[in-house]
């Protein structure tokens, strides 16, 4: 076996760790600045207006269309050239920007559909009772459209920390770019790269499994508030 | 109650709906005086529901007016002109009525007690305390006095129908209206809901319409009886005046047909 050697192994692990933060980091931050974002589409596209309808609905249809990978390289090579307008971001915010808002027209979609799930009757209680329109959001209307997506959103988190890598093209220190420096520098790739696989599967695999746990528990959310709740009460009886 | 005229808490005058192509209501002219029960019979697709669902500001009427205690719901003035109502000023008139729905509409993500006191608290800002004894009152009242702490998903229909009846009554409206309560009921439940609002109408003072096809129940609480058909109002009374008295006879046929006696 001359191809692996534990050695390398072992000397690589350390290096390849190094970036474990900024790719957990980014992550996280892209998730956030998607989730965030994503509000903002489903709220625009609710605008009872055709014409602002329609630009919203193309804009997210070519950012939906487009390769991250090519977003990425516009927002960090090409946009700073644009006069005006042009700003040069740091390879780890124009990461945030470019996955961030590629992933934020998927996520305004599944809140869409969490909102629309909605029974119309609710949305006329809440007119009869005479909420403000944003009590009916914050009260009626998001706590019921919300809960349903977590699944799916969850997903999203999933896919989205596989995509992160991409950002290594630009220079974003993340795990597989520490990887390939490894690689490049001791002409060793497969320990290296193959501790990120292993480090993908193992951060990956056990999300998938809370996402399936949560799932099961938002189906059946009301009716275990409710058997708690009976619960309380036999007790005290 | 003196005996003095009282000026009509709700005016319909020449309201007409329609829906795309199809006109629902053509022409409808009434008064409901405060403190009245109106029933609205009629037909499927006669357009009972509509004249409720305009005076909730479910549905916008195509033309004519609908006052509200002298207030324009659907106008308002603006720079002296007349201009559709804004939400602001729909608001303001909503606040006054009431609806209890076909098929309920509880919130489900609420406990019963919090589906009764979520509005009061939350939209009128009352004292949350107050509206708690309150809220648990009326859901005595209604004889749920044991389910506070339920959701909606383990009561049957008709439990959830009083606890949408509490609800709106918790917001002490001034005008109730009830668009076919019953209809979505399995038979055995139709009894414990129609009591609660014969409780409703013999006890409380506001305004009531009832969307019905519980005939007999309508006849006998109702002040006044509107029978609709095809789009207008085709004859309006007393119960008796309606029932004995009315020429129509498509009234009559409609009554043969729904009522048990």
């Amino acid at each position: 076996m001359n191809y692996w050697s534990w050695e390398t192994f072992s000397e690589a692990l350390p290096m390849v760790l190094q970036g474990l933060g900024i790719t957990v980091g980014l992550t996280f931050s892209c998730y956030a600045f998607a989730l965030l974002f994503g509000f903002v589409w489903t709220f625009l596209r609710r605008i009872p207006n055709k014409l602002i309808h329609w630009i919203v609905t193309w804009t997210m249809e070519f950012i939906r269309s487009t390769p991250p990978l090519v977003q990425l390289f516009f927002i960090f090579y090409a946009w700073p050239m644009i006069p005006g307008i042009g700003v040069t971001l740091s390879p780890f915010t124009s990461a945030i920007l470019g996955l961030g808002l590629h992933f934020s027209t998927y996520i305004g979609e599944i809140y869409r559909s969490g909102i629309e799930s909605v029974d119309k009757g609710q949305w006329e209680a809440s007119r009869a009772l005479n909420f403000s329109v944003f009590d009916k959001w914050k009260k009626i209307i998001l706590p019921q459209a919300l809960p349903p997506t977590i699944p799916m959103l969850g997903n999203y988190f999933i896919i989205m920390f596989k995509e992160v890598p991409l950002a290594s093209t630009i220079g974003v220190a993340g795990i597989l770019h520490m990887a390939n420096t490894y690689g490049a520098r001791n002409w060793a790739y497969l320990e290296p790269l193959t501790i990120v696989g292993i480090i993908f599967l193992l951060l990956s695999y056990p999300s998938a499994i809370l996402i399936k746990k949560l799932e099961v528990k938002m189906n059946t959310r009301f009716d275990k508030k409710a058997a708690l709740e009976n619960v309380k009460k036999g007790a005290v009886m | 109650m003196s005996d003095t005229i009282k000026e009509p808490i709700v005016q319909f005058i020449d309201v007409h709906k329609s829906f795309g192509d199809v006109k629902v209501l053509k022409g409808i002219d009434l008064d409901i005086k405060p403190g009245e029960k109106v029933a609205v019979i009629g037909p499927s697709g006669s357009g009972k529901t509509t004249i409720i669902r305009m005076l909730m500001t479910l549905e916008e009427p195509t033309s004519g007016d609908i006052l509200v205690e002298g207030n324009n719901l659907w106008k308002m003035s603006k720079k002296g002109k007349q201009v559709r109502a804004n939400e602001k000023h729909l608001r303001n008139i909503r606040g006054d009525i009431g609806m209890v729905f076909q098929h309920f509409n509880l919130f489900p993500h609420m406990s019963i007690l919090d589906n009764c006191m979520t509005a009061p608290v939350n939209v009128k800002k009352e004292d949350k305390n107050e509206v708690r004894e309150r809220s648990i009152q009326m859901l005595e009242r209604v004889g749920l006095g044991d389910k506070l702490n339920n959701y909606p998903s383990q009561l049957s229909g008709g439990q959830k129908q009083r606890v949408a009846m509490a609800r709106a009554l918790v917001m002490r409206p001034k005008i109730m209206l009830f668009d076919e309560v019953t209809s979505a009921l399995d038979p055995e439940l139709v009894g414990e809901v129609l009591e609660v609002i014969r409780d409703i109408a013999k006890n409380d003072d506001m305004a009531m319409v009832l969307v019905t096809h519980e005939m007999d129940f309508a006849l006998d609480i109702a002040d006044k009886v509107l029978f609709l058909d095809e789009g207008v109002i085709a004859e309006q009374g007393t119960a008796s005046d309606v029932i004995e008295h009315s020429e129509n006879e498509r009234l009559q046929t409609f009554l043969r047909r729904f009522r048990s006696v």
